[in-house]
């Protein structure tokens, strides 16, 4: 056999294996995705988004769970950007090459795959078990926790891209090193970092384990952040898990919005970096 | 490769013998005066003991092989070194009398001083005003009418005005390499230095973006004191009124230009200017 021959049949069985693979990853992603519009679709009326959760065997939507988690996860944005921003800032233009600063990337990394629910599990003994009883404003920092650690390392990992020709190029026109960071690297970075912040944004919108530990879940409309506040994902792992059919339908449109939700977030974020990589 | 007469000749202290440079005080014409000047990069000594001036609206070239140490040699002028932890010079260099290599000096005020154009062209991410805009704002507070005619200025000096005079407001970003050059001799004149360090400015350019710069640097020499390295032999001569050659970290040999290329002194200089090294 000659060695093109050969070569031919290595590379046909190979590409026929990733084929195959790539084919095995997403059947299960189209199969979830299939099954969530299928039991889904039903439960998005307008009623999901202007109803309460209701109580089992009457009439309801989600509207309770959906402020909840539009509030917490906004909450946590808020807390968790700024921090993430300024840590990633420091780990890429104050700290390079420092032994400090490669301790807390160290950290950083091991924080960012952290288990979600040991985050829950600390912001319940930090905040729940301190103040005596479940509240959105623990929820908030359990999530922000965890938006931290992806844009502390997507800020520093976008302001490494700056060319240092460029901080060069700032520095001798007489600026002062801050005025090079802000007005300068990140603006050169400021699409990768946002597109970081709404990946961070996209994890949190699904996560379960942490609220169920800090908000815990309120079946009535609250506004009130010192209390427990209704969240999507519990509520539908609750409504999930019981016995009432109208509950697991509502628990199956909860699903698809946070599904669609994320799905909208990660095609943004997409969008938004492959914009910046065309501008460049 | 050299035979050993020649390095004996390479330690031998040329310019020291030059009056102007012995003399620690500012003559007149000299904008700069940079005298037993070391470089380290950790402990590696690129630069040894350099000394030699920079007169005023004048330019001064610096020739030599790769790594020999002159764009290092630039970058001690206006501490931009300084960005970089391990990085270090000693020895003095005297501007307008001042030691700019003393500590404790105000690094933004002297780079304000003494502006710089690298190799790359290098556009800040902003529309092509801002570009200017930029480097006038940190030092000066001006009314938008006065910011509006510094920059078309400033454009102007740098011969970018009639290609950008209607897309002030788009990305700097989007010009071609040689205009994106000119932007930045744009920028780095619009702040009014006293000196400006050219670092290469037309390598990276066609050739006739390359002529536009090269005309350009005639032009500014009126105004400013004017160093800028350079791998083009050619450029050096057309350009410059004095010419320094540097090999392996030392100065060999520094005079007017015509000289350099005429009757240079040292056998190395003529070795590299007629093209039989470096």
């Amino acid at each position: 056999m000659s060695i093109y021959t050969r070569r031919r049949i290595a590379n046909g069985v190979v590409m026929s294996l990733s084929v195959a693979a790539t084919a095995f990853g997403l059947l299960w992603l189209v199969l979830v995705l299939w099954t969530l519009l299928e039991n889904g679709i039903a439960a998005i009326t307008p009623a999901l988004f202007s109803q309460m959760t209701p109580p089992p065997g009457s009439a309801g939507g989600l509207l309770n769970a959906i402020f909840g988690s539009v509030v917490m996860t906004l909450i946590a944005t808020l807390v968790g950007t700024p921090t993430g921003i300024l840590a990633g800032t420091f780990l890429a233009e104050y700290s390079r090459g420092s032994r400090f600063g490669e301790v807390v990337r160290f950290i950083n990394d091991i924080l960012l795959s952290a288990p979600s629910i040991i985050v829950g599990l600390f912001v319940y003994e930090l905040m729940v078990v301190r103040m005596g009883h479940f509240s959105a404003w623990a929820g908030s920092m359990a999530l922000a926790i965890i938006v931290i650690p992806v844009v502390v390392r997507t800020t520093e990992d976008m302001l490494n891209l700056v060319p240092n020709a460029l901080r060069e190029a700032a520095a001798a026109l007489g600026s002062p090193k801050w005025k090079v960071i802000v007005m300068v690297s990140y603006r050169a970075a400021i699409q990768g970092m946002v597109t970081g912040v709404m990946l961070a944004v996209a994890r949190i919108a699904g996560e379960t384990a942490p609220l169920l530990f800090t908000a815990l879940n309120n079946q009535f409309w609250s506004t009130n952040l010192d209390a427990p506040m209704a969240n999507l994902p519990v509520v539908i792992f609750q409504f999930a898990m019981s016995p009432y059919a109208d509950w697991q339908v509502l628990a199956w449109g909860g699903a698809l919005l946070i599904t669609l939700t994320v799905l909208c977030l990660n095609i943004g974020a997409r969008a938004l970096a492959s914009w910046s990589t065309f501008k460049q | 490769m050299s035979p050993p007469q020649a390095s004996a000749r390479l330690a031998m202290p040329v310019v020291p013998s030059d009056p102007d440079v012995r003399d620690p005080q500012l003559v007149p014409g000299q904008k700069a005066v940079i005298r037993n000047v070391d470089f380290f990069y950790d402990t590696f000594r690129a630069l040894k003991n350099i000394s030699l001036p920079l007169h005023d609206k004048r330019v001064t070239a610096f020739i030599g092989p790769s790594g020999c140490g002159k764009s290092t040699l630039l970058r001690i002028l206006n501490r931009i070194y300084e960005l970089y932890p391990g990085q270090r010079a000693t020895g003095e260099v005297l501007v307008d009398g001042e030691n700019i290599l003393a500590p404790g000096l105000d690094l933004n005020l002297l780079r304000a001083k003494i502006g710089m154009v690298f190799q790359k062209p290098t556009p800040f991410p902003m529309s092509i005003y801002d570009n200017i805009a930029f480097g006038i704002r940190l030092y000066e507070r001006l009314t938008r009418p006065e910011l509006d005619d510094r920059i078309e200025a400033a454009l102007r000096r740098a011969a970018l005005w009639d290609e950008v005079k209607d897309k002030l407001r788009q990305s700097g970003l989007g010009l071609s390499g040689g205009q994106q050059q000119r932007l930045c001799i744009a920028r780095a004149v619009a702040v009014e230095p006293e000196i400006l360090l050219l670092d290469e400015p037309a390598s990276a350019l066609d050739p006739l973006s390359t002529q536009r710069i090269e005309e350009l640097i005639a032009e500014l020499k009126d105004d400013y004191c004017i160093a800028i390295v350079t791998h083009n032999m050619q450029q050096a001569a057309r350009s410059s009124d004095y010419t320094a050659f540097m090999y392996l970290g030392e100065l060999i040999e520094f005079d007017e230009t015509e000289r350099i290329f005429t009757h240079p002194k040292q056998k190395q200089t003529e070795d590299y200017i007629t093209g039989r090294f470096g």
